[in-house]
């Protein structure tokens, strides 16, 4: 960021009066704005997109009142939302209520900080970029665990808990998931994860394709991240038939909105981490990106993200619109007994696989082949 | 469950009740469960019926028998032709009425298709309630062309009111046989794409098989009938054991319970004998379609209709168990007093039992699998 203020100074000398810290302050909040107003705009055309879809795999039409077609949905959506009346129960615990929907919604949207967007599309490449993703989503659970408590509703609270308890065991398979991914590329930055698959056409290159455990890694991943989120069939937390809406049922208004828009930014966020960590990220096929001129680069690399990101948040809703729910104990056997055994072997397998073969994926052994 | 504190106390837990309804998702109507939970699992569940109580029986003595009819759509509203047939055979066996045999046969035609569209609500909402959404739309798109089939024959869509007393309102429109064979086409490959869909679901499976078992012994001590008790794999069906109408003339099968998944008798076998009754009622109508002859559609029936003064009892097969009408007369033109025994009120006296130390999502998955509805229990 310093860097970044230290060459605006350099580029518009006018600034040169003013202090290094307060440019570097406006470059931060334009940068979080610019990183906002992008998922939200982002979030609204997904979920255009997402609901037409979802129409098809029902034998619905979807929306198609608002705009033509339906396009503007979104956003009489979110007018509605934020007009609607902001309902806090009497007995509500009316702080915490009030909390729990800010930590739900930065939870989700501080993850977008690090999403490796294209080439140079990233608001910052921490050098801890995965382990920074695991710590802000985290924030979601205490968010729910508020909502669910402070709402004064039994379903609300019942809803909490089993958040509470879901996201805590299904964070431990997500996390050992994602390993073999660092340990491919060497590091924890999402970029430079994304930059070690760029090998081989930038196809072969994949993680998913860089031996039998990380494929199976991948997988294990995208099932756990979709209980991590509290997709179907692991949506427990607000099973609408079981607790009527779970932990925000007490919610109206744009406090619910928030709640909304953050499960679907949770599900980007998710969608984006398998990209990176398996996809190639902004890799484009038989294309070296860094050889175009930025520009073109960018948008070329921002798109074919987008389009990997996207196609998994498709599979994500196809899953969601196919399968019932599981229960609750079942969901914590699946996890303890099954998921979490089966990412520590697969992490192992990695870390042999690594070792044996001095790093070497298979599509790099047979391109070695071949020489 | 007791632990200590750091302090070495006892920690100390304590049971929650939990109001589930009468305003509740997948309670399917206002149903009222006072549920007491410790943690998910449900220690007791009481449901507290009638908050939909219409005093229709009381209503029944205040009306002519021909007045009646309307009421009975309300009776169960996802099969109003059903409980429509049920008053009209109920009402002619107390006045010993010929029907046409045209009007017998139009009266199963829509009996069978009316089931066809109740069993796919029940199908479509429990798996709702199992939190998969996509098979109740699919079902419910099916739905609508039996009602469009319905609105074609008597011009309703929900509340249907096609039979009367001595026959049926009108003879088929034209075309409308040949609409139902379509149908049927169309729906019958219907039934296999469900069970690709959901049936067989490994997850789907989970959640039913060996939750609340009702053993066939218990089944029939507690008067459960129709689906419910062919679901603990007690073949008895009034359409074959007791045969009324025209039933006898059709060739089709009992679908009772196999324990295919898990326990003879557990929520799956009472949702798979849905599925398969439905293969059943589609043989039924194309054998219907068949043999149906001409002639008129209603008997003659005075405009005054006075039954002979004395009792009767009749009881037929509908979507959701056995639907019987005591009928007593004195006479008049109202009938003196009615009484209505309901198939999904009955069922509810086990639920008590079946649901102690299930989890909360399993008390949902008992409501679906009985199938009930609200003015059958309340009435």
């Amino acid at each position: 960021m310093e860097a970044l203020a230290r060459s605006l100074v350099n580029f518009v000398p006018v600034l040169g009066g003013v202090p290094l810290w307060t440019i570097t302050l406006l470059v931060m909040v334009a940068s979080a704005a610019v990183v906002l107003v992008f998922a939200l705009t982002f979030e609204g055309v997904g979920s255009l997109v997402l609901r037409k879809v979802a129409g098809d795999i029902q034998a619905r039409i979807g929306p198609n009142r608002v705009g033509p077609n339906g396009m503007l949905q979104f956003l009489a959506d979110g007018v509605k939302l934020v007009l609607k009346e902001d309902i806090i129960p009497a007995r509500a615990d009316r702080l915490l209520f009030r909390l729990a929907p800010y930590f739900v919604f930065v939870g989700s949207f501080a993850a977008f900080v690090v999403v490796p967007f294209g080439v140079g599309l990233i608001a910052a490449d921490l050098n801890i970029g995965i382990y920074y993703v695991m710590a802000v989503t985290s924030l979601v659970v205490v968010g729910i665990l508020l909502a669910g408590w402070s709402s004064n509703n039994k379903w609300a609270l019942l809803g909490g808990m089993r958040a509470a308890a879901q996201i805590v065991s299904y964070e431990i398979p997500v996390g050992m998931a994602l390993i073999p991914a660092v340990l491919v590329a060497g590091s924890l930055s999402l970029q430079a994860i994304v930059k070690s698959q760029g090998g081989l056409f930038g196809i072969f290159g994949w993680n998913l394709f860089h031996d039998p455990f990380a494929f199976f890694s991948f997988l294990l991943y995208f099932t756990a991240a979709q209980a991590e989120t509290n997709q179907t069939p692991f949506d427990l937390p607000e099973a609408e038939s079981e607790l009527v809406s779970g932990y925000n049922v007490e919610y109206s208004g744009i406090r619910f909105g928030l709640f909304f828009l953050a499960e679907f930014g949770d599900m980007f966020i998710v969608a984006a981490l398998a990209t990176a960590c398996f996809l190639g990220g902004w890799n484009v096929p038989f294309v070296s990106v860094a050889a175009l001129p930025p520009v073109w680069g960018n948008l070329l690399s921002l798109g074919v993200f987008l389009g990997k990101a996207f196609t998994m948040v498709l599979i994500m809703m196809w899953v969601r619109w196919t399968l019932p729910r599981l229960r609750v104990d079942q969901l914590m056997r699946m996890s303890w007994k099954y998921m979490v055994p089966l990412t520590f072997v697969n992490l192992l397998g990695v870390s042999l696989w690594l070792l044996l073969f001095h790093g070497k994926g298979i599509p790099q052994m047979i391109a070695s082949l071949f020489g | 469950m007791t632990g200590m504190t750091a302090r070495g106390e006892a920690l100390r837990t304590q049971e929650m009740t939990i109001n589930m309804g009468p305003q509740h998702p997948s309670t399917h109507g206002v149903l009222r469960v006072i549920l007491t939970t410790d943690g998910e699992v449900v220690t007791r569940a009481v449901p507290d019926v009638g908050y939909l109580h219409r005093g229709l029986e009381k209503i029944g003595e205040r009306v002519t028998y021909a007045q009646f009819m309307p009421f009975t759509d309300r009776l169960d509203y996802l099969a109003a032709m059903n409980c429509n047939c049920a008053w009209a055979w109920a009402v002619e066996k107390l006045a010993k009425i010929e029907v046409p045999e045209r009007a017998e046969f139009l009266r199963v035609i829509v009996a069978e298709l009316n089931r066809i569209s109740s069993h796919l609500i029940a199908f479509g909402s429990f798996t709702a309630d199992m939190g998969a959404f996509t098979p109740f739309l699919y079902a419910i798109r099916e739905r609508e062309r039996v009602n469009d089939l319905f609105e074609m024959i008597c011009g309703n869509r929900l509340t249907y009111n096609y039979a009367r007393i001595g026959g049926v309102s009108g003879d088929a429109p034209p075309g409308f046989l040949e609409k139902t064979k379509e149908f049927l086409d169309y729906f019958e490959p219907k039934i296999d794409e469900y069970n690709n869909l959901i049936s067989y679901n490994k997850i789907f499976v989970h959640r039913l098989a060996n939750v609340a078992v009702i053993p066939a012994e218990e089944a029939v001590a507690y008067g459960m009938t129709g689906p419910n008790l062919r679901g603990s794999g007690v073949p008895f069906d009034l359409r074959r054991d007791e045969p009324y109408s025209v039933y006898p003339k059709f060739d089709f099968k009992v679908c009772v319970g196999t324990g295919e998944r898990g326990k003879l008798g557990d929520c799956f076998d009472r949702y798979m004998v849905r599925i398969n009754e439905m293969r059943e009622s589609v043989k039924i109508v194309r054998q219907a379609l068949a043999q149906i002859p001409e002639g008129p559609v209603m008997a003659k029936v005075p405009r005054v209709f006075k039954p002979p003064a004395g009792e009767t009892y009749f009881r037929s097969e509908c979507p959701r168990g056995e639907t019987g009408i005591y009928v007593v007369s004195d006479g008049s033109a109202n009938p003196f007093r009615l009484k209505i025994r309901t198939g999904s009120f009955v069922t509810m006296n086990i639920f008590e039992k079946v649901t102690k130390g299930l989890m909360i999502a399993d008390i949902v998955a008992v409501i679906g699998s009985f199938d009930i509805i609200l003015p059958e229990i309340d009435r």
